[in-house]
This record gives structure tokens, sequence and C-alpha cells, in this order.
């Protein structure tokens, strides 16, 4: 859920999110000094200048075990003799102690990370730039240690979006729980829903509920098996048979829990049908092709899509068109809308199907989070246009202060 | 309790992730790495769960001679006999598997994508009408990004393809973005609302 | 029923065939149309040609039998690119059938370019997950893949010395038909460990992935068959997707011809209801 704030964040402002990090002046700038020995020479050849300006410091913002270890490049990486082939990183507890080889860098590189520290324990770093035959000369670090954080710094704007919109939406909740009356535009789609439903039963033939091609993981299934719950209900009433075909057999047992909990609910438990909620493939178009079949022999007289869907949307919207279906449909995949829309006769855009469980039971708290979502949209789109200003005039800070690390 | 415990789950399990994002210090890293490997878990015995189903369905509709029985044979058989090739003799190159794998269950799912090339056709012929000014613009701005796909494009006029690129870029985006905030939004109020326990239809019941 | 109402409802079984033909013939008789390079797969070739000979790519394969007409001629052109620049890649696949498709579409390069299995690409198979195996990947590769997709040990492949996580990987490229795919690498491995990511999407997808790619999240995208076609036209070579290009063309002129037929009749049909 965080990560789709994070996204719409850098979708608003459009920014690189590698940059921030990079900011934090946390970096630990560490003596530099020079190995006494001389540079080790395997065939004679002159060796490579060393690798210069070695500085070191623990990877902020992490579990613990890490440090970032960075250098300037050789004089003969990519110019002068560019012989450098590759850096080579020691690693010692001692500065006087023995060195052990951690890893290496290709040429070009500037930076290691060793992922395999000890927090709290002092670490040398040794590095030589190597040339295929000999080593330059090695330079040496500072002492580096790593430790673990207890909070990520490059994520304090996302923690405040994230407590502002928790905060609005809770608020609403609060005022709608003490009875305020707040007003939700009608959602043609949902108005149509009991329509649908009574065509159906009217022309004697079964509803069928999609409700997607995605897992219980994904948000849009989830908003899809809570609508299931108010057209079972519905169908319950009216006594017609409700068909679902589904493309993830958790997505099939949560169905048939809710289905079968809009039957009771309708006093109806004996016309429940388990069999009529069912796995067919995990496979995107052999599920498509499954369902088509389904279309095609039970001839639903309204067909539901209700979730995630991709490329098989219009395959299903068509097919469904064919036998002469009334058709809803909802997703948040913006790139199927059009197919939908084309193909059905009432289409819920994006945010529309997460309203529509509020819509359609009218319960006061979850209108509350609707109308605290709304505001939250409000306030995105006033930091959207002062953002726009503010870059627009040259102030760039504005950047850094909405990317997230 | 039946309905209390996957509450408590849900709150307990989201309230972790959220903090983890903000807290990279242990536990709180473990933590999400335990809930993944869990979730790598469920899944693939949720796999069983599905397996169990198809086989119940069509086992009984060959058994009591259900409607169109037959075709749950081929659905049994195609099953067992992919699943069996697969067992025994695994699923590299020059295997049985592989062979089925790549002579028919390839042919026939790109088959069924190519359908959508059908139902493009029909559609748009069907739905595609300038009835409004505003589906006059989305016809012509969609008639110029089809033809900026493909080289006849090119071919037509050598400016198209920037034309077609003009409007992904620029009016195609503003629209997605906007579309994607909604989204967004919503999924953080549905996501919060789960959380703490607000929503709990998908849990069955009220 | 009088000749504009029948041409408003027309059997869609006329519209499917002359579909077909419009397919079948550019295949069989290619007429050869230019192919221009558009500015989201140049950044792609860029992305790739940019990094040094010995430089490591994750591939990761997210698309199945379905896509493959679209995503494997971009599989196709990727891994011989990739090749040629002597770059190794690690592949895994989110989706199961990614990883076979992949591991084809290699072992074809590998034999190209006489490169070998451990040395230079390996296919570390598929875990079921999505978000969460990208995210474990960024904390260790080894651990969340400890064998490759034919269960061998990863220690035995001399690719995957010092490999740890994505901090050891270059540059990302995910080849996807639909979720987990491009948006979720975006997501965690650019958005959490700042990975530079390309992208090769089905064409119905592409338009979604533009927000990404401007917004600097994405390196570059390859979309559809007409993304594939492009990206052969830059490594000079002749693929499936530019032998698809014309079959394409036709085809999209045809649905447009559709468009504008289904219009004059509506509104001639419109014209005579008044």
């Amino acid at each position: 859920m965080f990560n789709m704030l994070l996204l719409l964040l850098l979708l608003a402002i459009g920014v690189n999110s590698t940059t921030y990090i990079e900011s934090l002046n946390l970096t630990l700038v560490l003596q530099t000094s020079t190995f006494p020995e001389t540079p080790q020479m395997l065939h004679g050849t002159a060796p490579p200048a060393p690798p210069t300006d070695i500085t070191g410091q623990d990877r902020p913002n992490d579990a613990g075990g890490r440090t970032v270890v960075s250098w300037t490049k050789s004089a003969d990486d990519g110019q002068g003799k560019n012989s450098v082939q590759e850096y080579v990183v020691f690693r010692s507890t001692n500065i006087d102690g023995e060195f052990t080889e951690i890893g290496t860098a290709r040429k070009g590189v500037q930076e290691f990370v060793d992922i395999s520290t000890t927090d709290g324990v002092e670490y040398y770093y040794m590095i030589k730039a190597f040339d295929g035959e000999s080593f330059s000369e090695p330079v040496l670090s500072g002492a580096i240690t790593s430790s673990a954080q207890w909070f990520h710094v490059g994520r304090v704007n996302m923690l405040v979006a994230v407590l502002i919109l928790s905060f609005l939406i809770l608020w609403f909740i609060q005022r709608a729980k003490k009875g305020e009356e707040l007003y939700i535009r009608p959602i043609a789609g949902l108005e149509a829903v009991d329509d649908a439903v009574g065509r159906a039963t009217e022309m004697g033939r079964p509803i069928m509920y999609i409700p997607g091609i995605m897992d219980m993981d994904n948000i849009q299934t989830i908003a899809g098996v809570i609508i299931l719950s108010r057209v079972a209900r519905k169908a319950a009433e009216y006594e017609c048979p409700i068909l679902v075909p589904t493309c993830k057999s958790i997505v099939m047992s949560a169905a048939q829990e809710t289905v079968k909990e809009a039957y009771l609910d309708a006093g109806r438990p004996d016309s429940y049908d388990a069999d009529k909620i069912r796995y067919l493939t995990d496979d995107q178009f052999g599920y498509a092709a499954g369902v088509d079949g389904m279309m095609m022999r039970e001839k639903p007289g309204a067909v539901f899509f209700m979730g995630c869907f991709y490329a098989e949307s219009l395959i299903l919207a068509e097919t469904g068109h064919s036998v002469g279906a009334i058709q809803i449909a909802g997703t948040a995949q913006p790139s199927q809308l059009p197919f939908f829309v084309t193909a059905c006769d009432y289409t819920l855009i994006g945010e529309e199907l997460f309203a529509a469980s509020a819509y359609l039971s009218k319960q006061p708290l979850l209108l509350g989070s609707l109308k605290g979502q709304d505001w939250g949209k409000g306030l995105l789109i006033i930091i959207l246009i002062i953002g726009i200003i503010l870059v627009s005039f040259g102030f760039q800070q504005v950047v850094g202060w909405l990317t997230v690390g | 309790m039946r309905r209390q415990g996957p509450l408590i789950i849900t709150f307990i399990t989201g309230a972790v992730i959220i903090l983890q994002y903000f807290i990279p210090h242990r536990p709180f890293s473990d933590l999400q790495q335990l809930f993944n490997t869990w979730f790598l878990v469920i899944a693939v015995f949720a796999l069983i769960l599905g397996v169990g189903n198809l086989g119940k369905i069509h086992f009984e509709r060959v058994f009591r001679r259900r409607e169109n029985w037959p075709y749950s044979i081929v659905l049994i058989l195609g099953f067992i006999i992919m699943f069996g090739a697969g067992i025994i003799w695994g699923i590299q190159r020059g295997t049985p598997f592989y062979y089925i794998f790549w002579n028919v269950h390839i042919p026939m799912g790109s088959t069924m994508f190519a359908l959508l090339a059908f139902f493009v056709a029909s559609a748009s012929y069907r739905a595609f009408r300038a009835r409004t000014p505003e589906a006059t613009v989305l016809l012509i701005s969609a008639i110029v990004v089809m033809l900026s796909r493909v080289p006849l494009g090119n071919f037509i006029w050598k400016e198209l393809p920037l034309i077609g690129d003009w409007i992904m870029a620029y009016p195609n985006m503003a629209g997605q973005r906007a579309i994607w905030i909604g989204i967004a939004l919503g999924v953080v109020s549905t996501s919060l609302r789960i959380i703490l326990g607000i929503e709990r239809t998908y849990l069955a019941g009220k | 029923m009088n000749i504009i109402e029948r041409f408003e409802a027309v059997d869609r079984r006329i519209i499917f065939l002359l579909i077909i033909l419009a397919v079948v013939i550019p295949l069989l008789f290619p007429i050869g149309l230019k192919i221009e390079v558009s500015d989201p797969v140049q950044r792609f070739y860029n992305a790739i040609e940019e990094l040094e000979p010995g430089s490591f790519v994750l591939l990761s394969a997210e698309y199945d039998a379905s896509t493959m007409p679209e995503v494997y001629p971009m599989n196709e052109a990727l891994v011989s690119h990739c090749f040629s620049k002597d770059l190794k890649i690690v592949s895994i696949g989110l989706w199961p059938q990614g990883v076979s498709l992949n591991q084809e579409a290699m072992e074809q390069g590998a034999r190209e370019y006489e490169k070998e299995y451990g040395v230079d690409y390996v296919n570390l198979g598929y875990k079921a997950g999505g978000i969460v195996v990208i995210s474990a990947l960024g904390e260790d590769i080894p651990t969340t893949f400890p064998q490759d997709y034919a269960l061998r040990p990863i220690e035995q492949f001399k690719i995957m010395e010092g490999i740890e996580n994505l901090d050891n990987i270059d540059l990302i490229v995910s080849l996807s038909a639909g979720d987990p795919g491009v948006r979720e690498w975006v997501m965690i491995a650019h958005g959490r460990y700042g990975k530079n990511v390309c992208g090769g999407v089905t064409a119905v997808s592409a338009p979604a992935f533009y927000p990404f790619l401007n917004a600097g999240q994405l390196k570059g995208l390859m979309g559809g068959m007409k993304g594939a076609a492009e990206y052969e036209t830059l490594l000079k070579q002749t693929g499936t997707a530019s032998a698809g290009m014309d079959a394409q063309s036709i085809a999209h002129g045809l649905i447009i011809f559709f468009i504008l037929f289904a219009n004059f009749f509506y509104f001639m049909g419109k014209r005579r209801r008044r």
C-alpha cells in the first residue's frame, strides 16, 4: 500500500528517486594513507597507478552488517595507460594485521558494499588496482564501523504523507460515526447492479461474476470479493444462480465463503451451491478460454468483471456481449479500461472500484473513509500545483523534499 | 473468534509491514523476510487446494455423467499426462514435458491471445463511434497512435510517429497519472479499512 | 433492414475473416516497410550499450506461452545484444513459464556467441511470490535462489561468485506481460534499492509505463512486437518481430478502415433517422 503511495508521489513530481540518499551528509570521510610496501609486479611490467581518496561509511538506513567503501579511480582507469581491469578489496580488523580479499569491483566502479560486517567492529579496508598482470600500490582506509538504524531518514516525507492521509480518513470515519450525513456522488455502474441482477432473473439466466485473474494479495481482488458479497446477496434474494469461475485457488475459497455468507444473510442457505464457485486454472488464457466456454454454454444474463484484469479483458467482455449479457466492469488497470468501456454497459474506473463497497453498503464507517480519501486527493492536488510552480521558478529543493529514499 | 482471529492477524501483519518500511533495524527487517517466506509457503499449498477443487468437480461430472462430461475426461487426462511427464522425466529440453509444452501448450496459449486481434476489430467496429465531440477527439487520437505504432504510419507521413509519441507522452501520461493517483489513494484507504477491521466483507460476513 | 442498417450491424465473422487475410497475406508476401526506432527503445538499447563488458544484467522473464509472440522476440534480441557485448546474464522468472522460454532464448544466443552456461549466463528458475521475491533479492540473492532451474546448487557456477544481492547487478531487465512484472521491479528494485530498470512489455500495456519512463524510473521501454522490431533494427538483425511488422501494419490499417467505415454508416443512419 505504501509502495503505491511512494509510486504516486514519484509519479506526481516526476523525479528520480536515487538522488536523495546521496545528498544525505552521513559520510564519514576518513583519512587516506598509503600502504608502505612496494608495488607487486608479476611479470615485470609497470604496475597501474593506485586509486586515491578512499573513504568509508556505515551504509545508511539499513539493518546493519554493511559498510560502503568508495575511492577515486586510478589514473590508469579509462585514461593514462588505461590498463586497470578491476579493483581488489581487502579487509582486516587490525590495521597492522593480515588483510584478506573480500571481493572485486570492475574498472570504472568507485564503490564497494561490504555485506558481511559485524556491527560495532572496526574494519580497515585496502584497495589495489589490478591490470591483469600486476597490482598497484595498496591504499588503506581508516576504521569503519557498521551499525543498524531505527529510522529510515529518507522516508520522513512518506511518514508525514501517511500520517496526514490516515488522520483524514480516521477523522471522517469518526464524523460519520456521530451520524453526520456524507454526500457521495452517484456512480452509474453501481446503481445498475440491482437492475442487472433483476434482468438476469427475469430472463431465467444465471449471473456470472469474474473477480479478476490475480490472487487475494492483490487489493483489486479483495475489492472484487467485497462487491461479490453484495451481488451474491441480491442474487440470493432473487433466487438467481451465481457462477464464479476463479483463476486462483485462494480466491475460490474466499469467494465460496463470501457467497455462502450472503446466501445465509438472505435467508436462503439451501440454495447455495459450492460447485458454482470453481477454480479453473492459474494460466491467464487458459482461464479466459474456460470462462468463454462457460459463457457460451450457460448464457448468463448479467456478467460482472470486478478486479484486476490484463489482456484477457476484451476476450471475456466481447464473449459476454455476444451472448447478450448486461455487463458491468470495474478495474484499477488503466490499460484495460478502454476495452471494458467499449464492450460493457457500465465501467467503474480505478478508484470507483474501491469505493464500491462503501457505496453499496452505505455503512457510515466506510463512507467516512471515502470522504477522507477525497480530502487526501484534494491535498495532493494542492501540493502538486505548488510543486510545479516552485520547480518552474527554479526552486529545485522541493524535488528533494518529495523524493522517497 | 472465527472472525476475530483473522482480523487480529490482518492487523498485526499490516502494522508490521508498515513499520518495517520505516524501521530498518532488526527485528522488523527480519520479520518482513519471515512473512515473505510464509507467503511463499501458503502460495504453494493454495495450489493443492485449487487442484483438489478442479479434480472433485470434474471427476464428479464424469462419474455422474453430467452434461458435457466427455470434456472433463479431456481435462483430467491433460492434467495427468502433463503432471506425470514432468514428475517422471523432468522438464528439460528433450523430455516429453518440454515437447508438449512447446508444441501444444504454447500454440494454444498464443491462439487465445491472438483472439484479441479479432475482438479488438469487432469491438472497434461496433462501439467506436464519433457520437460526441469528446469521442471524436478520442477517435482521431486513436487512429494517429495506431498508425504511429507501425511502420505504415511512417510510410504515410514521416511526422506521424512523432505526433503519436507526443500523444503517448503527454495527454496519455497526464490521464494515466490522474487515474493512478486516484487508484493509489483508493488503495491506501481500502488497505487502512482492512487493517483496522472496518472492512471485513472479504472475510465473509458483514 | 436497409443497406445502412445492414452495414451498421455487420456479422462479426466477416470482420474476423478480413483480419485473418490482413495478417496472413503480408506474412506470405512481405512488403518490407521501413522500421523507425522510437525514443523509449533507443533508451533501452543505450542502457545496455553503456554497460562495460563483464557487467551483470539481471533478466527477469514474466511472460508465458500466450504472450510469447510479442515478448519472445524481445528476449531473443536482448540476449543477443548482451552476449555480443560480453555482458553476464543472471536470469530468473517470476512467472513459471517465463523460465523455460527465457532459457530457450539464452541457449540460442549462447550457441551463436559461444557462451557457456554457468560462466556467462545462468538461469535461477522460478519463485512464487512476485514482489516478495524482488525484495528478497534486494537483500540476498543466493539465499532466495539457492539452486538454478535444474536444481543444481548455484555455488558451482562461476558467474555467481561475488553476487550477493541487487547491489552487484548493473542493470535489471524485466520482460513482462502483466503482474508481477515491470511495475513491481520499478517499485522495489528502483524505488527501494535504486537500481536501473528497463522493461519489455506487451503493446496493450505499454501506455501505462510511459509515466515511469518520463519520471526516469524506467531507463528504457520496449512495447510489443513493434518495440522488438525496433530493437532488432538497432542490432541490425532481422528477427521474428521485424517479419511481423508488415502484417501488423496492414492489420492496424484495416482496423482503422473498419472504424471509419462504421462511422460513415453511423452518420448516414443518423441522418436518415432524422
